[in-house]
């Protein structure tokens, strides 16, 4: 009796670590935040909590451009990242032999640096006297007054690069579990090779496309050093509106209303794309 | 003695760009290595919250360096410990061994108290919202002393969350530059010493722009568009742009900041004004992706180092003048330790030893002199030791309430694009 008692009880003691970690320091947390935005005052005089609603609604009026513009921005991105980073996967998947584990230890090897040395280093690349803006301008995609660095492109470029790998690694974890011998069966069944790669490869690799877009995404959408270093003000995310308001503004309630709002917005976009993309094989 | 090791002068530009507040960065490649490569920079910045700025210097210096084995309890000024916060790189080093502080070192022979150092201080808004719950709580830091800006240094004297000090514990307050004796925010001196100081100017280079600089009307010339920056800081920005119409900023009306604000945000929308920065400009100037930039004084020197182009002119209608404080805050444990330190810096050969390696204004009078013996070069640079008429040139921002503040900063962040 007392044994399957205990086993009974197995399953919530090997959740409880985890449990207690995401209340301590996520439940919690994201309480106080709630809280705090919907609070008035002044640090001398203390915050109040009043239900205040319309820090919201003036987050949204106020900063509605922001957030347009970053998930412009980082839908821009995830799909870049999705051109290039599906092709890397496939060839390091199936094309790469002997080199698959050299290859997928270059596109984590970025990540063995700090995020804002790799985005300090789009500086150098994007440099007006660098040999990149020479080039285009020579070619004539850039006027010769032109310049790459603090415009949207440099943004969207230094996202993009940054959020790469993560694009590229579940694409890989999907394509590596497919078993060759279905695009074999493919071939043998009088498909071309774009048939095949169509019909088979592609619907089985969604799992890794649907992961690698929203850990893309999501953390794009909330980005702000790229615009800091290869932005300009009027490229501004709302990531660098919610750093501003919490400390250099001091206004907690908006800055805590625009973190929820952000994060509203993600949930929003994610549900519905996932509902659309189906999760059945997403763990 | 202050050259680094070589570096790719690129990448230590941009290493040194990565940090938002004032302090050269230049050395640290020479003293902190790898470590300031990864950590360093990432916490410099601020991104990534305030835990990133404590692991990223508690990789070199977080970790308190105590001096002495002398122990004592409670705010005895014999013996005992002193924990103290400072911004990186602000402080001499030992240029054999960059763990030995020499002027920390002999505070500790002279009055056997242990000084347990922290450079974990990045930038003022940060290290705000790092102390502020504890500070509104009543509660005791963990700090005898932290060094911050004026605006800063207001902002807890207006919230009546310093000790005030006990000038009996420092004679040597005698030797603080007259200029500075009188701040708007702390009438007397009473709550505050400065540590550093340093002037907000125009920094340029000639070869790139092919013309001189006298202020900063100047930086309107349609002919530099989309070559100028000008600094995120909201003082040093606006002061300058007061200033530049002939309105003192240290007594400005609000609708004048405003005329002020539509003029910067008319700059920004035409594309005159290619970003807000914090030292990044440093790097821009150098790589000649810019022309020239509102610039604090200490980092053109060092940016003269590498690049010897680059000019530094403090504009014709006035710069801006600011001062790093120590400041004790309220409940600090050993508040008789953290005096005594006081008193230690403002003899003029500690000053100057402490001058001598961080490049900016030294506070004490006499330090010039103590100075000319470990550099005479240093000692004739008028933006480390500057004249009086040009001190007499200089403002500083106005003191603002928390609403106030708001306001302005609310005006500026929307030009900024924040």
């Amino acid at each position: 009796m007392s044994g399957t008692g205990a086993r009974r009880w197995l399953p919530y003691l090997l959740l409880l670590p985890g449990g207690l970690w995401l209340f301590v320091f996520f439940v919690v947390p994201m309480l106080t935040l709630a809280s705090t935005s919907l609070q008035e005052g002044s640090l001398q005089s203390g915050y109040v909590l009043t239900w205040r609603i319309a820090n919201y609604t003036e987050a949204v009026t106020a900063f509605r451009e922001q957030f347009l513009r970053s998930f412009g921005y980082a839908g821009i991105a995830t799909l870049l990242a999705l051109v290039i980073g599906y092709p890397l996967a496939y060839v390091i998947a199936f094309r790469a032999g002997r080199w698959r584990n050299v290859l997928l230890l270059l596109v984590i090897a970025p990540f063995f640096t700090s995020f804002l040395i790799r985005t300090l280093a789009w500086k150098i690349i994007l440099s007006d006297t660098g040999w990149v803006v020479g080039a285009l301008k020579t070619v004539g995609v850039l006027p010769d007054n032109g310049r790459l660095l603090a415009t949207s492109a440099a943004v969207v470029a230094g996202i993009t690069y940054n959020f790469l790998p993560f694009m590229i690694l579940p694409l890989y974890a999907s394509l590596e579990r497919i078993d060759p011998r279905y695009v074999e069966a493919a071939q043998d069944l009088y498909a071309n090779a774009f048939t095949a790669f169509w019909r088979v490869t592609w619907p089985l690799s969604l799992p890794g496309v649907v992961a690698g877009t929203l850990l893309t995404f999501i953390p794009a959408a909330g980005d702000f050093v790229n615009v800091r270093f290869l932005g300009t003000p009027s490229q501004s995310m709302i990531g660098t509106v919610i750093d501003s308001r919490f400390l250099v503004v001091l206004d907690y309630p908006t800055a805590a209303a625009l973190s929820f709002l952000l994060m509203l917005a993600i949930l929003v976009l994610v549900v519905a794309y996932v509902r659309r993309a189906g999760t059945e094989e997403l763990v | 003695m202050r050259r680094p090791n070589p570096v790719d002068p690129r990448l230590a530009h941009l290493l040194r760009s990565a940090r938002l507040d004032r302090r050269g960065f230049l050395r640290s490649l020479g003293l902190g290595g790898g470590v300031l490569l990864g950590g360093g920079a990432l916490s410099a910045c601020g991104i990534g919250g305030g835990s990133g700025g404590e692991g990223g210097s508690g990789a070199t210096t977080g970790t308190p360096t105590g001096t002495s084995g002398a122990t004592g309890t409670g705010t005895q000024a014999a013996g005992g410990e002193l924990n103290f916060s400072n911004w990186t790189l602000y402080i001499d080093v030992d240029e054999e061994d960059q763990n030995v502080r020499p002027t920390l070192q002999q505070f500790t022979e002279e009055t056997g108290i242990a000084v347990n150092y922290f450079e974990d201080i990045n930038a003022n808004d940060e290290y705000f919202a790092k102390i502020r719950n504890q500070l509104d709580a009543g509660e005791d830091i963990g700090r005898d002393l932290i060094v911050l800006t004026d605006w800063m240094a207001g902002r807890l004297v207006e919230f009546g969350w310093l000790s005030e000090i006990d000038q009996t514990n420092v004679p040597n307050i005698s030797n603080l530059r007259s200029a500075l004796q009188d701040v708007p925010f702390d009438r007397e001196r009473r709550l505050s010493l400065p540590w550093q100081s340093g002037m907000t100017g125009i920094g340029y280079n000639p070869e790139i722009i092919g013309r001189e600089i006298a202020g900063v009307n100047d930086l309107f010339d349609p002919d530099l568009a989309g070559q100028v920056t000008f600094l995120s800081e909201m003082r040093d920005t606006m002061g300058l742009m007061l200033a530049a119409e002939g309105i003192d900023p240290s007594t400005h009306e609000f609708s004048q900041y405003e005329a002020a604000i539509e003029r910067l945000r008319e700059a920004v929308d035409s594309g005159q004004v290619r970003a807000f920065t914090g030292n990044d400009y440093a790097a821009d100037l150098a790589a000649g992706n810019i022309g020239a930039a509102i610039a604090w004084s200490g980092d053109v020197i060092q940016s003269q180092f590498e690049n010897p182009d680059i000019q530094f002119v403090l504009p014709a209608e006035g710069a801006m003048l600011w001062s790093d404080n120590m400041l004790i805050p309220a409940n600090a444990q050993n508040k008789a330790n953290a005096e005594a330190f006081m008193n230690f810096v403002y003899q003029p050969e500690i000053a100057a030893q402490i001058a001598a390696w961080v490049n900016y204004i030294t506070p004490v009078e006499g330090a010039q002199e103590a100075i000319a013996e470990i550099d005479p070069e240093l000692a004739e640079n008028e933006l480390i030791f500057p004249s009086a008429e040009t001190l007499d040139n200089t403002f500083d921002f106005k003191v603002l309430d928390e609403e106030e503040e708001r306001t302005y900063q609310e005006l500026f962040q929307s030009v900024i694009g924040a």
